[in-house]
């Protein structure tokens, strides 16, 4: 499946939702079923501080694709993450720089990503972008 | 007395047609407002004066010969009488033109800042906003002064048995909020402007917090300088008033140079303004003074007292309510609050809470409410404020509850 195939899929599953109370439980439920980073592995820097949550984000390179793991301290947040990793994981640097994450605008989110939201989200995907530029780089 | 008694008796209902943007949906949801510690809305006499002003009187003020300057400076300046009388300052001049709270603070601590000296000392208190913090941290930086902070206890009161080593021989200056933006505590004010006073600092109070919700005479308080901001007082953003004493006022330097603040300006040298204007540099927010004005009309025609007792019984209200919760801890706990209710539950972060309240249409507000120190003290992120305004009610408090029960059962 290719990155946008990815987003499509992920519109397609909150298409159901036309209640904002059921789309948040959805992706509470997301948020849940994320796997954690342990305490242990929650050094500052993976730490991405944010005003109202904070993220822990980790990256990972093999055979030319990226992989992340990624943690929040609030549900909701770790949720968004889960879409997000979901979307970018296993997918190459270059595709990653140049990925436009439309799903999240889509699917009514993207307020959580603006960089005023302050809940390390935005900060996130810069980082994320960052290091896809690197990577593609090195 | 039950909130319901005090809701009769002051009449939230009649009060909230005078308040336009509360009668609105979000998310489809009916919008219920308890944010107002961050800001207040705003009355239609309020928004009609601006738009009043930008219609018909718009012009600069203090210089114009013509007709509209002369409205404007009239309007400008009676604005200025109507805050005087409110706060019952003992001169017009005492009441300067600010940006708000920020500004006002800014400007004393590089006013006044200029006559401090190495190893002088500024008092705050533990429980400060960031604004009350950072402009004197960046003063003792500049001028090598100490500053010194007055602790709290776990309800979120200043601990006054050690006071005399808080405020001492040393202390020029004891800058303090009059009510935590965060625990709505209300400090005992009177008891430290004596203190201040026996040492012959000087007192700033930061009235941020309590010009919306009491009472404020700046004269039985007897401080040196009192700062607010008009958004917080139903009039617009990008306004605010320093009151000083005039005797000291007049004692200190100018904060900016240009246009208004000056008597007379040649290249060899400059002679300053009187009070006001002395500390008015520029061509200021005059309709965002105007309708301060206009704000503070609307004000005295209410009775303060009668809005503080329903405010508490609301924040009383929503108080119990919220400890019916399994996990919910009140942050700020002080025998002495105001309407504010601030409040964590154990397992659940704050954002996600205020995400999902927000979707039921109630504003509050989560975080660290810029009192980072004072999180830290409790050792907690964050919380979950719900502030209120006399145009809320009872009935919105248990909309609330109910929105409160469904979200924390969706997270826990």
């Amino acid at each position: 499946m290719t990155l946008d195939q990815k987003q499509q899929e992920i519109v397609e599953e909150f298409e159901i939702y036309d209640d904002w109370m059921d789309k948040y439980e959805y992706i509470i439920e997301l948020g849940k079923d994320l796997p954690m980073i342990s305490e242990s592995e929650k050094t500052d820097d993976k730490l991405i501080e944010g005003c109202q949550s904070r993220v822990w984000l980790a990256t990972n390179i093999s055979d030319g694709k990226m992989q992340f793991t990624a943690d929040s301290d609030a549900i909701i947040t770790k949720g968004i993450i889960g879409l997000l990793v979901r979307v970018l994981n296993n997918e190459s640097p270059r595709d990653i720089a140049t990925a436009d994450l439309r799903f999240i605008q889509e699917i009514g989110l993207h307020e959580h990503l603006s960089p005023t939201r302050s809940n390390g989200l935005a900060s996130m995907v810069k980082r994320i972008k960052l290091s896809a530029l690197k990577a593609l780089q090195d | 007395m039950k909130v319901t008694e005090v809701q009769r008796a002051f009449n939230a209902e009649e009060i909230r047609n005078d308040f336009p943007s509360l009668d609105q949906t979000v998310y489809g949801k009916k919008l219920i407002y308890f944010d107002n510690g961050a800001t207040a809305q705003k009355p239609q006499a309020v928004i009609d004066s601006i738009s009043h002003y930008y219609s018909k009187d718009n012009s600069n003020i203090h210089r114009g010969v013509h007709y509209l300057s002369q409205v404007a400076t009239t309007q400008y300046e009676n604005a200025r009488k109507t805050i005087q009388t409110y706060i019952n300052a003992a001169h017009s001049e005492e009441v300067l033109f600010t940006k708000g709270t920020t500004d006002g603070i800014n400007l004393i601590a590089h006013s006044f800042g200029e006559t401090l000296k190495e190893g002088d000392e500024i008092t705050i208190s533990a429980m400060e906003h960031h604004s009350n913090i950072v402009p004197w941290q960046m003063l003792c930086e500049r001028k090598k002064c100490i500053l010194r902070v007055i602790p709290i206890n776990e309800k979120g009161e200043l601990v006054l048995t050690s006071i005399d080593s808080y405020i001492t021989e040393k202390t020029k200056l004891l800058a303090v909020t009059h009510i935590s933006n965060s625990l709505g505590t209300i400090n005992p004010i009177e008891f430290l402007t004596k203190k201040a006073r026996s040492v012959g600092a000087k007192i700033l109070i930061d009235g941020a917090q309590s010009i919306q919700h009491m009472r404020v005479d700046v004269q039985e308080m007897d401080c040196d300088f009192f700062v607010f901001s008009g958004h917080k007082v139903f009039g617009p953003t990008g306004i605010g008033v320093l009151y000083g004493k005039k005797k000291v006022l007049d004692s200190l330097p100018p904060y900016q140079g240009g246009g208004d603040m000056i008597a007379k300006v040649t290249f060899e040298k400059t002679t300053y303004n009187e009070l006001p204007h002395k500390f008015e540099a520029g061509t200021p927010h005059i309709a965002g003074g105007i309708c301060l004005g206009v704000a503070f009309k609307y004000l005295e025609k209410l009775d303060m007292d009668a809005i503080m007792k329903y405010e508490q019984s609301l924040a009383n209200y929503a108080q119990e309510q919220l400890l019916k919760f399994e996990g919910v801890k009140i942050i700020g706990t002080a025998d002495q609050k105001t309407s504010v209710v601030s409040f964590v539950v154990e397992g659940i972060h704050p954002f996600d809470l205020g995400t999902l309240l927000d979707k039921q249409g109630i504003a509050v507000r989560t975080g660290h409410h810029c009192t980072q120190p004072l999180m830290d003290f409790f050792e907690i992120p964050g919380t979950i404020r719900a502030s209120f305004a006399f145009y809320n009610t009872k009935e919105e408090i248990d909309i609330f509850i109910k929105a409160m029960d469904r979200s924390i059962n969706m997270l826990k």
